[in-house]
């Protein structure tokens, strides 16, 4: 399942018809469809304080929030890199009892509420937590509230999105250049390196790439396991939620820099998402 | 150098169950229709497809002997592989990709570029150094796919039909080249064809492969003149007849007889060219002949003669002349007299 579902994600070429061939309900439909997603934007456009957006984007708070949030962020991603696609080459390459089970395991964190999953993660690393205490005692390490446990919270919900991907272009790849590596003399770590990850190098980017973007917008496991502190756990979503309270044109301008990377993820993957049309 | 093979494995659904040997300095073809397992014996002798039993020695090391254990890995076997559509390495240039077998068996990056560069150059690639594999022409990636495999100095080359990829118009003109530079190398060479014309243009010896087993072995004169396989003497072209003979009369297997001139006694092939089967509506009478009645299922042009696919016992296919068709009216479904010499039956042992 989850080793073709980004692939299909490129849409073959629609049908040249005009509108005339579409039902008027439908065409009323489709309409209001797509105007429930236009709107919101447009209002965000619309109320964006311009005059004073760099001012409030520089200010200290938003500032604090936007590093913050590149650092962990990243930092997820650099994590994700590391277990994910050694986690997604032994599914796209190994055949052993419990792979169905651990994949969706591995999965999971894509469907299940943030929340839940800030819940879960407490139950694990928090101070009574299953490794959490161990941790505690012995490395003197506290992941709960802490900056490098909103890296971790954004990880548990962004890797998913890495291993996948990285899966389906591991098993779409010709495993045949692997032989021709081996026949000339090339031990694993070197087909690995220069041969396997450069084949697949499309799909680690876009695989990091929506890693990152996952991360970047991460709420409710981080809000969860790592709370709200300003400079060491709120990151922007957390920053822009927050502002609503307080500084409504702030966290407007928040939002609004989340809208344009968010817009340039789906620029820079337009070819795998949307087909080069 | 030599090469010694029994390779016992199972592939897929079928058994392969080969037994090669190769002489120092010979070319060999693997000749066979597709899914014989002709691609899967040279993947054994790679190591990429492990063997059940039987064993495989190159020159006195053995590679593989399942029976002690023996398995060398596929990157410390002394081999170079040009696969069938070459396989280059996309993201690294044609530079990179000849000096990847030498940088991966631990050659410095500058000796390994220079001795890239070389092989490169005695192919006439030199100046295509730096471009990438994409943006060569067939003929090119050949021979990128060639010096690539031989840069290593492997005792033992294989090459799987390296000549599928090629554009039909410039196949002769590439066979002739790639026949040159396979000439120079000295190790054992093992090509892997379904085409006849480029296994007999190309090898000193053929291996006639069909469903995993061995049918026939000889130069490619020999496996023309005495096919040993239906698939071979259809690729000839030829009628073939596996039956027992006693006193002239060989009985056929598949029913009916022939009768031949000086045969020995015991199982035997036969063969009958089509030019040398004649069509009479009426039974031909004199001379000492084979005479049996058919039916017409198939009659197709070909060229100036027409081929005439007949059942009866046995079935056979003759070729005569479109005059002779009008002559006798024939059409298809037609009830017809077959007549073929006792002295055009040529047999040999099975």
């Amino acid at each position: 399942m989850a080793s073709t579902f980004w692939p299909e994600m490129a849409l073959p070429p629609p049908d040249r018809r005009g509108p005339a061939a579409a039902p008027v309900p439908f065409l009323i439909l489709a309409g209001a469809g797509v105007a429930f997603f236009v709107l919101p934007l447009l209002g965000l456009l619309v109320r964006t304080p311009w005059g004073s957006a760099r001012e409030l984007l520089t200010s200290s708070e938003a500032l604090t929030a936007l590093r913050l949030s590149l650092i962990a962020s990243l930092s997820a991603t650099a994590i994700a890199l590391l277990l994910g696609v050694p986690l997604a080459w032994i599914y796209a390459r190994v055949a052993f009892p419990g792979r169905a089970i651990c994949r969706a395991l591995t999965v999971l964190p894509m469907v299940l509420p943030p929340v839940v999953g800030g819940v879960a993660l407490l139950l694990a690393f928090g101070r009574g937590g299953l490794l959490g205490g161990w941790l505690a005692d012995v490395f003197g390490i506290h992941l709960p509230f802490t900056t490098a446990g909103a890296i971790l919270a954004e990880t548990f919900v962004a890797m998913p999105f890495l291993v996948i991907t990285v899966e389906a272009g591991l098993r779409s790849m010709d495993t045949r250049f692997e032989d021709a590596a081996r026949t000339l003399g090339a031990r694993r770590w070197t087909v690995l390196w220069r041969v396997t990850l450069p084949l697949v190098r499309p799909s680690l980017v876009a695989g990091a790439i929506l890693c990152w973007a996952r991360a970047l917008g991460e709420f409710g496991a981080t809000i969860t396991f790592a709370g709200n502190f300003p400079g060491r756990t709120q990151t922007m979503p957390l920053a822009v939620y927050l502002a609503l309270e307080t500084s409504p044109e702030s966290a407007i301008v928040l939002s609004l820099v989340l809208l344009v990377v968010s817009l340039a993820v789906l620029v820079g993957l337009r070819d795998r998402w949307l087909g080069a049309s | 150098m030599s090469l010694q093979a029994q390779i016992r494995a199972t592939v897929g659904s079928f058994d392969l169950d080969v037994d090669l040997t190769i002489a120092p300095g010979e070319l060999v073809a693997l000749l066979g229709p597709n899914g014989a397992g002709k691609t899967s014996v040279l993947r054994a002798l790679a190591g990429l497809l492990p063997i059940d039993a039987g064993h495989i020695a190159l020159d006195g090391l053995v590679l593989d002997e399942p029976a002690i254990a023996i398995r060398l890995p596929v990157e410390q076997r002394p081999i170079g592989m040009v696969f069938q559509d070459y396989l280059l390495f996309p993201h690294l240039s044609v530079l990179e990709n000849v000096a990847f077998g030498l940088r991966s068996r631990g050659v410095g990056r500058a000796a390994a570029t220079a001795r890239a560069l070389s092989w490169l150059d005695r192919v006439g690639l030199g100046p295509e150094a730096n471009r990438k594999p994409g943006s060569l022409s067939g003929g090119q990636a050949q021979r990128v796919a060639l010096v690539r495999a031989l840069a290593t100095d492997p005792a033992l080359l294989l090459l799987d039909e390296p000549m599928a990829a090629l554009d039909v118009s410039t196949r002769v003109e590439l066979r002739r080249e790639l026949r040159q530079h396979l000439e120079s190398f000295r190790g054992v060479r093992l090509l892997v064809t379904h085409d006849p014309v480029e296994a007999m243009a190309m090898a000193d010896r053929l291996i006639v492969l069909e469903q995993g087993r061995v049918l026939q072995t000889g130069s490619p004169a020999e496996v023309t003149q005495r096919p040993r396989s239906r698939y071979v003497a259809d690729l000839v072209g030829v009628n073939l007849f596996r039956g027992t003979a006693r006193h002239d009369v060989i009985t056929i297997s598949g029913g009916g007889s022939l009768t031949a001139v000086g045969v020995t006694d015991g199982d035997v092939f036969a063969v009958v060219h089509p030019r040398t089967v004649a069509l009479y509506r009426a039974r031909p009478d004199g001379t000492p002949r084979n005479v049996w009645k058919g039916r017409a299922t198939d009659i197709d042009l070909q060229g100036d003669r027409v081929r005439v696919r007949l059942q009866g016992l046995p079935s056979i296919v003759a070729e005569v002349t479109p005059a002779a068709v009008r002559e006798l009216g024939l059409d298809r479904g037609d009830q017809v007299w077959i007549g073929v010499k006792a002295t055009e039956v040529i047999v040999y042992a099975a």
